[in-house]
Order: C-alpha cells, then sequence, then structure tokens
C-alpha cells in the first residue's frame, strides 16, 4: 500500500549551480585564448590530412590573406587583401611588419619565431608567392601554411 | 553598546549563479578555442642582392619536377621528361623517387650519411640526394597548392614511418625525441619551393 503523501515535491536545491557554472568557466578560462585581432578580411582555411599543430602561440606571427569582410567590400572591393595587424596593408609593409614582431620577442626566441599564413583556398598562388619572397627578404624563414584537418579527400 | 548574540545572518548566494553566468558569457564571447593547425615550411634565405647570383647546380637524377598549373593540372617528372598525373599518384611517385628501392640510374644517387644515435653507437643510412621542386603558376589556387604540399607531405612521413620501422620498430610519431630527430636527419624534407634556376645536364 502507497503512502498518500499530501504534499507536493520538494523543490530542487539549486545551491550547487554557481558551482557548476564556475567549473564550466574554469574550463572556459583554462582551455581559450583571447581574441587577440579583429578579422578584416574573410577566409575559408584550405584542408590537408598532414597538418601539425602550432608548438608556442606565443612565437607566432600572423599575416591573413582574403576577400574584404562583408562590411568592408563596400569601400574596398573584393579584391584579395593583405591583413596585418589591424589594418589593409601591402607587401611592401611585410618588411616592417617582421621587424616589428621580432622586436617583441626575447632575443632567444627571435630565432624560432614562426609566421603564419592564412589565407583563403580561393586566393592564387600569385599573391602568395608575393608574401613568400617579401618573408624571405625579411628573414623571417620559419612559416606555417595555416590549414585545417581532414580526414582525407 | 549592545551586543548581538544571535547568530550572524548568512549572505544570499542565490544571485551567485547569476554572476558566474555573466563571468561565463563574456569569456565565451572574449575567447577563441580554435587551435593553429598548419603545414610547416622553412623557406630558403635570399642570397645578397649585390652578390651575383650562383647557379644551384643539381643533376638532372636528382630533381623531381612537380608542377601545379593554373587550372590544377599537375605534371610530375625529371626537367626533361614530364607527365599529367593525378593528385592521388604524386604520393606514390615522390615516395618511389626518395626510396628508389632499385637503385635505378635515373632516380636520385644516395649517399652514406652517419648519424649519431641517442645510445652514443653510429647509425650509416644511406641519404637520398633527391630534391622535390613545387612550381606553381600565379593562376594556380591555394586549395590546390596546399593539395599537392599536403602530398608531399605526406610522402616524406610515411617514408620516414618506413624507416623508423626498420631502425627502431616503432612508427615516426612514436618515437622519443632523440631518435626521432635522427630519423628526420635520415629522411630530410627536401622539398624547394624557390625554383633551381638553371639544370645542370649530365
Amino acid at each position: 500500500m502507497k503512502k498518500k503523501g499530501n504534499k507536493g515535491l520538494p523543490p530542487i536545491s539549486t545551491a550547487s549551480l554557481p558551482d557548476v557554472i564556475f567549473m564550466i568557466l574554469f574550463f572556459f578560462m583554462v582551455s581559450t585564448t583571447m581574441r587577440d585581432q579583429e578579422l578584416l578580411v574573410r577566409y575559408k582555411l584550405p584542408e590537408a590530412t598532414e597538418v601539425q599543430k602550432l608548438e608556442k602561440k606565443s612565437l607566432a606571427s600572423y599575416i591573413h590573406i582574403g576577400q574584404p569582410s562583408l562590411a568592408m567590400q563596400a569601400q574596398f572591393g573584393t579584391a584579395p587583401k593583405i591583413q596585418l595587424n589591424d589594418s589593409y596593408r601591402t607587401t611592401k609593409d611585410i618588411l616592417d611588419f617582421i621587424a616589428a614582431e621580432r622586436d617583441k620577442l626575447n632575443e632567444a626566441d627571435r630565432a624560432s619565431m614562426t609566421v603564419v599564413l592564412k589565407a583563403d583556398a580561393n586566393t592564387k598562388m600569385g599573391i602568395v608567392t608575393e608574401v613568400k619572397q617579401e618573408l624571405r627578404r625579411a628573414n623571417a624563414l620559419k612559416i606555417s601554411y595555416a590549414a585545417s584537418k581532414s580526414l582525407g579527400y | 553598546m549592545p551586543v548581538d548574540k544571535r547568530k550572524v545572518q548568512e549572505i544570499n548566494a542565490g544571485s551567485m549563479a547569476d554572476i558566474a553566468f555573466l563571468l561565463l558569457i563574456f569569456f565565451l564571447v572574449a575567447t577563441t578555442m580554435n587551435v593553429d593547425t598548419g603545414l610547416v615550411r622553412v623557406l630558403p634565405p635570399m642570397p645578397p642582392e649585390n652578390q651575383k647570383q650562383e647557379d644551384i647546380k643539381v643533376k638532372e637524377r636528382n630533381l623531381f619536377l612537380v608542377l601545379v598549373s593554373g587550372s590544377g593540372n599537375i605534371m610530375v617528372g625529371t626537367p626533361n621528361n614530364q607527365e599529367f598525373t593525378d593528385l592521388h599518384q604524386v604520393k606514390d611517385r615522390t615516395k618511389e623517387f626518395i626510396l628508389n628501392p632499385m637503385d635505378d640510374e635515373n632516380l636520385p644517387e644516395k649517399t652514406a650519411k652517419e648519424i649519431e644515435l641517442a645510445d652514443g653507437s653510429k647509425w650509416v643510412y644511406p641519404e637520398s640526394q633527391g630534391v622535390v621542386s613545387l612550381q606553381t603558376t600565379l593562376e594556380t589556387d591555394y586549395q590546390t597548392y596546399i593539395m599537392v604540399q599536403n602530398e608531399l607531405t605526406r610522402a616524406f612521413n610515411e617514408v620516414r614511418d618506413e624507416v623508423a620501422m626498420q631502425k627502431f620498430g616503432k612508427k615516426f610519431s612514436e618515437l622519443e625525441k632523440e631518435d626521432r630527430d635522427a630519423v628526420s636527419k635520415a629522411v630530410p624534407l627536401k622539398i624547394s619551393e624557390a625554383e633551381p634556376r638553371n639544370i645542370k645536364k649530365q
């Protein structure tokens, strides 16, 4: 025989909710990095299977190549652009950019500075080759062609 | 002064969850989680401009050209003998070129290289003298270029795996750092992206 209770269900205690949320918060704080620059170009990275993880993010400098983002297209059109730091630049500015990036690092780390080329998959090689030549001139020889990991094609 | 004998009132912690939610949302918006992955390469240094450029002499049999045209067609072969190939064959052709298993005269020569191992012993490996030269036109798509680079990397990785398997009985990625360096020395990643200017005929 069941005992009839005339009381309703007791309310679920929410006392541990802050702890749960704090745990999620700490997970995100540890596993993510701050967004450091705003993207002015749109790109979809090419895919590759043999990609390697970038070893030290602090030693990386980024060069973005791609179409201007939607908000910027009215002003700059849709021809591919190079973004260094927070503005559109031409290949001539890469020398200064690399010099500035190198100055930010410790002397011991300068040799292992890596330049990450984030270029849109539909970019033509012409602009990429120009950037590469400019990087050789700037003596920034370690580069990484950013690509997303795929399982094969 | 009147002394409050009652218990200290508890602070209401009901809004703690809201505060934590706010912080959580801030971090969700302000951070990124993507891991940067990519194909790592080392560019050749720029020769000094005032110096007369020396011709890089590479024997024909030691050179493996991979040309990618603007429309995405791929040609591979020695400087005098090239043929169209499919992307899927690039890897096997490259592996054959690096390994030269039959010591073919038209494939690269090998020189014995002495590599010091972690335990102090010497390991003599016939290192291939071959150089893979990747050339593109200005019109080639970056995606195609990366796909070809990927195939070349895969060829080198597979050769390294095989060598590591023979020597150490493990895959390349499972080796200790010292052994991995030794295998990397035995099979260096020789992919040239700047075209050798003149090809010396022999």
